[in-house]
């Protein structure tokens, strides 16, 4: 068996059953966005002009917030039960082991996000054109949370308050993204170009894939003990 | 040659030196087992040993090349038994072995491992999550590696016998005793005392302050 049969068959697909198998825990980051996406326009008020111009900051934000619910699945389970160690002695490479489990992260967590995208920004009066370069914007965006998220993970692997260090590592770190997709979006409302924010997130995409895994790989090997 | 060595380890966790200079050299076809009491770094020793944790000083040699430089020269002939199960409770037997047969490269197919596990005693339960059997029935499963990895040399076993009951341990006594006829070697920690026939090794280990 080649390696990339290997990861395929032995990482991959393992994480689709598990996540098949722990479906609530998958859905809660969708749910959380959606209820903060239907909450918003109650709570504000719900003039068009309004909702149009905070929604896709909002959807953004929602994102942002949810992924740090479902990170901890990707590397927790298989850390406390010990699977982690048998991936770190299996013999792939441990930065394609990463990359696959991101991977998964990403399609389980965010595809969803990315269809359910078109009915939130109609809840927003977010249409046409805007909508389209918000999904853009997810696109090259949310893969890039999943990479630094689990970068943060396999950091915090051993923590006690995993989740509120990571909340106050990564934040930070996401920060940058949101600048160039909400100014993007900003842009196509008005008319204006954003392939420029779109190339800058796109480059932060590509830089960020290119070293994710093995930063990841490092880190998870640097919080064994 | 040694088939693997360890040379002036040095291991401190949180400012406790667990063990100092210590040397171990395995030959094949040996039974090493290292005793000594909790906490004497016995876990810390056998991760060291495979290169899970690093030793804050020293260095492993697999077959007289150092192990940070080839890795995969040891993960060829190598099957680790840890601490933990590393099984997930949500998935069956069949599906936690067969996931870590894919990983480490192996065709199996579920035959093959529903056989194997039902020499273990887990016919009937190996389609439901393991999270609904016992311990020891969980430890089973993870043992079944032992007779699932071909062309393996050596085993390193952390505590194989915990939760297992008497007939339990009798079958994995005998799976180490066939094991080492055929040229494995095995290091390996246990409270428990090992019924073989062949020559162990014990290795012993201080607990120090």
């Amino acid at each position: 068996m080649n390696l990339v049969n290997r990861v395929y068959q032995g990482v991959i697909v393992r994480e689709f059953i598990l996540a098949i198998r722990q479906r609530g825990e998958v859905l809660q980051p969708l749910l959380f966005i959606l209820m903060v996406v239907t909450l918003f326009p109650i709570a504000i008020s719900p003039s068009p002009e309004l909702l149009s111009r905070i929604g896709p900051g909002v959807i953004w934000i929602a994102a942002i917030l949810s992924t740090l619910l479902s990170l901890e699945r990707i590397f927790r389970d298989d850390f406390i039960d010990g699977s982690l160690d048998q991936m770190l002695l299996c013999g792939i490479p441990l930065s394609l082991i990463t990359f696959g489990k991101v991977f998964c992260h990403w399609l389980i967590t965010f595809v969803p996000l990315l269809i359910m995208t078109p009915i939130f920004a109609l809840l927003f009066n977010v249409g046409g054109h805007s909508m389209l370069v918000l999904l853009l914007t997810l696109l090259l965006g949310t893969p890039v949370l999943s990479m630094l998220g689990a970068i943060g993970v396999a950091l915090t692997l051993k923590a006690k308050n995993a989740v509120l260090i990571l909340s106050l590592l990564l934040v930070p770190v996401f920060i940058p993204l949101l600048i160039f997709a909400t100014a993007a979006i900003e842009n196509a409302s008005a008319q204006l170009p954003y392939l420029q924010q779109l190339a800058i997130m796109g480059s932060i995409l590509l830089f960020t894939s290119a070293i994710a895994p093995f930063a990841i790989a490092y880190a998870l090997k640097v919080s064994q003990d | 040659m040694h088939l693997i060595s360890a040379n002036q380890l040095t291991c401190i966790k949180r400012d406790r030196v667990l063990f100092e200079n210590l040397n171990l050299d395995v030959t094949q076809g040996e039974i090493v087992h290292v005793v000594g009491e909790n906490g004497a770094g016995k876990t810390s020793l056998l991760r060291i040993l495979v290169g899970l944790a690093l030793p804050s000083n020293g260095e492993i040699y697999v077959q007289g090349n150092p192990l940070t430089e080839n890795p995969e020269m040891l993960h060829k002939i190598l099957v680790f038994i840890g601490h933990k199960s590393s099984i997930n409770g949500q998935l069956t037997a069949v599906e936690n072995t067969l996931f870590w047969l894919k990983q480490q490269g192996i065709e199996g197919n579920s035959d093959e491992i529903e056989r194997v596990l039902s020499q273990l005693g887990l016919a009937g339960v190996d389609d439901i999550p393991v999270n609904a059997l016992s311990a020891g029935q969980q430890r089973r499963v993870a043992l079944s590696r032992l007779w699932l990895k071909p062309n393996a040399k050596l085993w390193v076993l952390d505590e194989p016998f915990t939760a297992l009951d008497k007939s339990g341990i009798d079958v994995i006594n005998q799976r180490i005793h066939s094991f080492v006829e055929q040229g494995g070697t095995v290091v390996l920690t246990s409270h428990q005392p090992l019924r073989l026939h062949e020559k162990i090794r014990k290795f012993a280990m201080e607990y120090r302050f």
